[in-house]
């Protein structure tokens, strides 16, 4: 009887685990063998090459500049987007009126595109016709109208705002629904107990929004670091090697190059990166928690 | 129930009898073909049509768009073994080889060879030259042609004659040597125009005209021979070359966010007159039409920098079609690609999408800016063609270069000592 049950149990569980082993363990434990490879992803010979690929790796300053530059859109992301978000999000939490209306508004950015986001943002920041320009020529700024995108010193800068606008949505709804769930007591005897605005913002908002706080920054940076859509949409990396970021050279290595072997060698040092900077995170979430 | 009866009868004597008049009988023989070319797509559907009312051979094709996706379908199924039976590659010669090296693509080499060569003969022979392997070339692939091109391109400078005329300068007479290039540049902006746009973005564009350069400033050999590693890209020639795209920068003839422009937008800003110049293929033909059925224009060789070589630029097959080697239907698709590359299919997808006809004998009515397009011909290579491959990090170092060259960050003689670097490491490598 006992061993019916089990057994009924396992072949509920069996669909799901075949899934999971045909679409992630299957590919992973692939792309991990492959590393060790030099192959053009279409010949059906593979040559060994053992850790060289990660050796080629350690040496290649194009791949470091764009985990670089990936880190600093991070950076903007996890302090310009969250910022933003979060002071809307308490903006719309507070009775105003069309708050729902700002809700809705506030939402659609996420949900559009990347590729319509990139051209639309490549269209507003255009050099020769783009509004932003034509805005600053008008508004007596013309010496700071030029081509955002191609521009190195603005390039990067650029997409990662364009990014944040993009993303911060998802922070935003995070928050309102975080600070949703703090009781409204709280303030009403923090306000009896002579706190102002500012003092309840601190002492009552803040620490019970900690939670939240940690699970957006997670999700903004392993968000963040994985962006590519946008900047293959509105840069393609460019100019020269400004706009690289590490999923762009993943492809670059396969699509440019051929190079599989060495693509999924960048793709298991990109993944460890990340693992790292999420333990990272964790340990200092837990250790701020202590 | 009498007239029930003869009713029957005589519907089904009539469906018997238009089936007769219209068509072939489906014989339930069908072919596949993948694709990524979505202005031809409606063109092939009526050709397919056509081939079945003809042969009874039912021809699906397939469109998987855009190019990079399709790419990724084709190695992908490739992989699993699921190639259609026929297909085309996108990518460089060595991808290509790879594929014909693993048992994915038929020699075609006997079909084109029977009656006398006469499907060789039919062809543009540039065209072909891009599907062909010759003797001892360095892929190791055996010797043979591997594919059918479908259409062939050139890709040369365009210029707008309207506003050329506007800047003071003759409306017929584009430039003819690499000063004169840069003389309409110096004038532009007065004129608050752009000069020359293209989808410098997307790098091998920029690799195409540097290339051309190449071609005019050391000559072919030369370039081979850097490409073998016996040149040094530090080489004054190629200094030379990426000086080229300095003087076009400095004297404003390059577009404003060239660096990171992709070509629908460059062929937008031309199409709709904000540009005077535009470095682009044969297939814009096509896209101008769609976007400014009015615009005015020309297509010129790239202006000489340069007496001691005659001017080159990247031409020949546009498309080509291959055939899987483990299909099924590997001789009914070698009947169907014979057939779509006859004349009057040719001449028909010529005139309904706008590019030029691998045929040799469709190229007759054809319009003046497409006639330049086909005569530049005379002056087309490929890299597909020199039988050697430049290593990709190479040509990535170099395009990305010259990139930084156009924005200032870079001297031609830094670009050149990078890119020979990476081009030591790539040889150390093979080595």
């Amino acid at each position: 009887m006992k061993f019916k049950s089990t057994l009924e149990n396992y072949v509920f569980v069996a669909p799901a685990v075949i899934i999971f082993a045909i679409f992630y363990i299957i590919p992973f434990i692939s792309v991990f063998q492959l590393a060790f490879f030099d192959w053009d992803g279409i010949l059906p010979t593979k040559i060994f090459v053992g850790l060289s690929n990660f050796k080629e790796i350690i040496a290649d300053k194009v791949w470091w500049q764009s985990v670089w530059q990936s880190g600093y859109i991070t950076l903007i992301a996890l302090t310009f987007q969250n910022a933003v978000a979060f002071l809307l999000a308490w903006a719309c939490d507070r009775e105003i009126r069309m708050k729902n209306f700002y809700r809705l508004i506030f939402f659609i950015p996420p949900v559009l595109s990347e590729v319509v986001v990139g051209l639309v943002w490549q269209w507003i920041l255009n050099g020769n016709y783009g509004i932003l320009n034509y805005w600053l020529t008008q508004f007596g700024l013309a010496n700071l109208a030029h081509n955002w995108l191609s521009d190195p010193d603005t390039a990067l800068t650029t997409v990662a705002i364009v990014h944040c606008w993009k993303g911060f949505g998802w922070g935003f709804l995070l928050f309102l629904a975080g600070l949703q769930t703090i009781p409204r007591e709280l303030y009403e005897a923090a306000r009896v107990d002579g706190a102002n605005s500012w003092n309840a913002f601190k002492k009552v908002t803040i620490p019970l929004m900690i939670p939240v706080v940690v699970l957006v920054a997670i999700l903004t940076i392993l968000g963040t670091m994985q962006v590519f859509v946008l900047i293959y949409t509105m840069t393609g990396g460019g100019p020269g090697y400004h706009t690289e970021v590490p999923v762009l050279r993943i492809l670059a290595s396969m699509r440019g190059s051929s190079r599989f072997g060495y693509a999924c060698a960048q793709g298991i040092t990109f993944g460890v990166i990340l693992c790292m900077v999420s333990f990272t995170q964790y340990l200092v979430n837990k250790r701020a928690k202590a | 129930m009498r007239y029930g009866k003869f009713l029957s009868i005589l519907v089904i004597a009539s469906l018997f009898l238009f089936a007769g008049c219209s068509s072939k009988p489906y014989s339930g023989k069908s072919i596949t073909v993948w694709h990524w070319m979505t202005d031809r797509e409606p063109a092939f559907n009526e050709l397919a049509k056509r081939y079945e009312a003809k042969t009874g051979i039912k021809v699906n094709f397939e469109l998987y768009a855009p190019s990079d996706a399709y790419s990724q379908k084709v190695r992908a199924a490739a992989q699993g073994a699921n190639l259609p039976d026929i297909f085309g590659i996108l990518g460089e010669k060595r991808d290509f080889s790879s594929f014909i090296k693993a048992g994915f693509i038929l020699n075609l080499t006997p079909y084109m060879l029977e009656d006398n060569a006469k499907w060789k003969n039919s062809f543009f022979s540039k065209a072909l030259a891009v599907n062909e392997f010759n003797d001892g070339n360095s892929y190791a692939v055996a010797p043979g042609i591997y594919g059918v091109p479908i259409d062939i391109m050139t890709i040369q400078m365009v210029y707008n004659k309207s506003l050329f005329k506007e800047l003071g300068f003759n409306p017929n007479r584009p430039p003819q040597t690499f000063e004169e290039l840069l003389a309409v540049g110096k004038k532009l902006k007065a004129a608050n125009l752009e000069g020359l746009v293209s989808g410098w973005g997307e790098i091998w564009m920029i690799d195409c005209l540097a290339n051309n350069y190449a071609f005019n400033i050391m000559g072919k050999d030369k370039v081979i021979a850097t490409i073998k590693g016996e040149v040094p890209y530090t080489d004054a020639d190629w200094i030379k070359v990426l000086s080229l795209f300095k003087q076009m920068q400095e004297s404003g003839l390059l577009a404003s966010g060239i660096v990171t422009m992709v070509n629908k937008t460059a062929e937008q800003l031309f199409a709709n007159e904000k540009a005077v110049f535009a470095f682009n293929g044969s297939w814009s033909v096509n896209v101008y039409k769609g976007m400014n059925p009015k615009l005015e224009y020309g297509a010129f060789l790239p202006p000489k920098a340069s007496d001691k070589y005659p001017m080159a630029i990247w031409g020949g097959a546009g498309s080509s079609f291959m055939i899987n080697a483990r299909s099924k239907n590997k001789e009914e698709a070698v009947k169907f690609l014979s057939w779509l590359t006859e004349t009057p299919q040719q001449a028909y997808l010529a005139e309904a999408t706008n590019n030029l006809p691998a045929n040799k004998d469709s190229i007759n009515k054809i319009s003046d800016v497409m006639a330049s397009f086909a005569k530049a011909m005379d002056y087309a290579t490929h890299p597909n063609v020199w039988g050697v491959s430049e290593f990709s990090p190479v040509i990535e170092a170099f395009d990305k270069g010259i990139q930084s060259i156009i924005i200032g960050e870079k001297t031609p003689e830094q670009v050149a000592a990078e890119v020979q670097k990476i081009k030591e490491r790539e040889l150390a490598k093979k080595r």
